[in-house]
């Protein structure tokens, strides 16, 4: 297995893609990650980090309702995903719910998960225990062909549909009121980037698991927006870094076998992140040592709400 | 499971005769009052999100410990503790409350090491062979398993930071409601701050054991939020939010004893039942207090007519 390893990576590499589960991982991990990262982005541009938790709580409730039932899993995943995105966008999100009622409706969320678990595993004879931590934490080396291929094609469509709504999207995210006046379909976009947010966190689940995916969705995004300032920039910039991160943690849960992939694929997204946060540092730094004086930290939000 | 009858009494005794359960109970009465205390404190300051974060910090520690064959408190506290000094040494700027619409990139990196540890969890766990369960039982709780250790421990902890609440209580309460006018009084703000966050942890830590790691808002937000519907008043709203994490506590691992499906389910379900219930009650009181206003025309200024809640 530690062929990559080896003395000669050409060879290591060569064996490693002749594997057919390396290709399937590989095919649906490119795709999803893409996706992740692109739809991340807008997440924390849009600051809607707690709306992808709350989803992840669904995808996890879903998945297991969906195996309860005796459906496909990825059945449950996309019609709970969606559906609560959709919802969430139509109530309104801003001013509705604060994070004390989004959080205590999404803990009860997964205590419905938990329940299902138990009818999951007590009712069907082929239940497996593995199930639960399929979802949880994902295992991307275990997906199908026909799986991955579909994976593929929906992280294609829902790319697709985001690159169509990019760009009203952006001008609605970074100033609402002036795309509402400008004649932007705000009330629209935001369900529908909700929808699509739905749509990524039900396949971002199948790749590292419900409860992993913020390690896609968040980290890259985090780290573009600390590499650059150009919004289409770091919104291609979180794209390539989500990749990048798949890749990189798909060699090296292959190279190492006793790592789980989960762990280093989310592991290789937050090394990112450190870098570019870092780098954002001593950059910060060398520019603040050249000029004295330069700016103040005045735009700091002065401590409106008690902060720890 | 065991079998349920409709004589209440017999059922409690039955339930009584098992260590276990016993044990169960204890832990779980104290986890609920600190718990329902420290988490009323954490939905006034709105720093609910770092009390998930806390807790889901814990997970990789209990997990890790398990793997090294420690014990899983051990690993509960010090990670819950470490990562609670850790943002508390954070810088303050830019920390703003938690929300769907308030917040953006602090959240994203907050959502990064959300995932950093649990992916560490997982890892451990699946270095540790034939663990499978105890996954389950680390993420959602279980009411087996709690040693008479376990309960010793869980009530110093819940002892000595009971008493560090009632120490810190009028300082924290100032600082909270208003943190410039504490500071100008001489509040050490950001001391007392970190202080709370440390509490908040070892909150965080004892309900991650009866309730697992997920599933801690059930205990530690959700009484305090129902609390908070019901009554405007910090000792009032003190005092529901601990009675209400106490029933809701007792209820939950008696009928998990009864019933197939987990603990976690039952205490998630009964909380927020309870949360849905004062909500509605809010609302209720709120409409007819509106009506009772507008109806009497010549209603003066300050009538009690129309409570509210406020």
């Amino acid at each position: 297995m530690s062929a990559l390893l080896a003395a000669d990576p050409v060879t290591g590499f060569a064996s490693m893609l002749s594997q057919p589960f390396v290709r399937h991982a590989l095919l649906a991990g490119t795709a999803i990650s893409a996706l992740s990262g692109l739809v991340g982005y807008f997440v924390v541009l849009r600051g809607q980090v707690f709306a992808g938790d709350a989803l992840s709580h669904v995808a996890y409730a879903g998945a297991l309702a969906a195996l309860a039932a005796g459906l496909d899993l990825r059945f449950g995943l996309f019609a709970a995903t969606i559906g609560v995105g959709l919802l969430l966008g139509l109530l309104g999100g801003r001013g509705v719910a604060d994070d004390v009622v989004i959080g205590t409706t999404f803990a009860w969320v997964l205590g419905l998960g938990v329940l299902f678990l138990t009818l999951y595993t007590t009712s069907s004879s082929t239940g497996n225990g593995a199930a639960n931590v399929t979802v949880l934490f994902g295992s991307i080396f275990a997906i199908t062909g026909a799986a991955a291929a579909t994976a593929a094609w929906i992280a294609a469509g829902l790319i697709g549909a985001l690159l169509l709504i990019a760009r009203p999207l952006l001008f609605a995210s970074v100033d609402p009121g002036v795309a509402a006046a400008r004649g932007v379909p705000t009330r629209l976009l935001g369900p529908l980037f909700l929808a699509i947010l739905g749509g990524a966190v039900a396949e971002a689940s199948q790749a590292v698991g419900a409860l992993l995916l913020f390690g896609l969705l968040a980290a890259p995004a985090a780290a573009a927006q600390r590499l650059t300032a150009d919004p289409w920039r770091a919104l291609s910039l979180a794209g390539v870094l989500a990749v990048l991160a798949m890749w990189a943690g798909l060699g090296l849960a292959y190279a190492v076998p006793a790592l789980p992939a989960s762990f280093t694929i989310v592991g290789c997204a937050a090394v990112e992140f450190a870098a570019a946060a870092g780098y954002r540092a001593l950059r910060g730094s060398a520019a603040k040592a050249g000029q004295p004086g330069g700016q103040p930290a005045a735009d700091e939000p002065r401590g409106v709400v008690a902060a720890p | 499971m065991t079998g349920f009858s409709w004589n209440l009494i017999e059922d409690v005794a039955l339930l009584l005769s098992y260590h276990f359960m016993l044990n169960a109970l204890r832990a779980g009465t104290i986890v609920a009052v600190l718990a329902g205390a420290i988490g009323y404190f954490m939905v006034l300051r709105r720093q609910s999100f770092a009390g998930h974060t806390l807790a889901v910090i814990g997970f990789p520690g209990a997990a890790g410990a398990t793997w090294l064959g420690l014990s899983a408190s051990a690993g509960y506290f010090g990670f819950c503790i470490a990562g609670a000094l850790v943002i508390a040494a954070l810088p303050r700027a830019g920390r703003r409350s938690s929300g769907l619409g308030g917040y953006g990139d602090e959240s994203a990196v907050i959502g990064t090491v959300q995932a950093v540890a649990l992916a560490c969890g997982f890892l451990f766990v699946s270095q540790y062979r034939g663990f499978l369960s105890g996954l389950t039982s680390l993420l959602f709780g279980t009411i087996t398993g709690v040693s008479d250790a376990q309960v010793l421990a869980l009530l110093a902890a819940g002892a000595g930071c009971l008493l560090a609440l009632l120490a810190l209580g009028r300082p924290l309460l100032f600082s909270t409601i208003d943190p410039d006018v504490a500071e100008a009084r001489g509040v050490p703000v950001r001391l007392v701050g970190a202080g709370f966050l440390v509490l908040l942890a070892v909150a965080a830590a004892g309900t991650s054991q009866v309730t697992g790691s997920l599933l801690v808002f059930a205990l530690l937000v959700t009484p305090a939020a129902t609390a908070s519907r019901l009554t405007a008043r910090p000792g009032l709203g003190l005092l529901l939010s601990i009675l209400i994490a106490v029933a809701v506590t007792w209820l939950g691992e008696g009928i998990a004893f009864f019933s197939p499906y987990p603990i976690g389910f039952w205490v998630t379900t009964l909380a927020f039942a309870a949360f849905l219930l004062a909500t509605g009650y809010r609302a209720a009181t709120e409409r007819l207090g509106r009506r009772a206003a507008a109806s009497p025309a010549a209603a003066p200024a300050g009538s009690p007519a129309g409570g509210g809640s406020r």
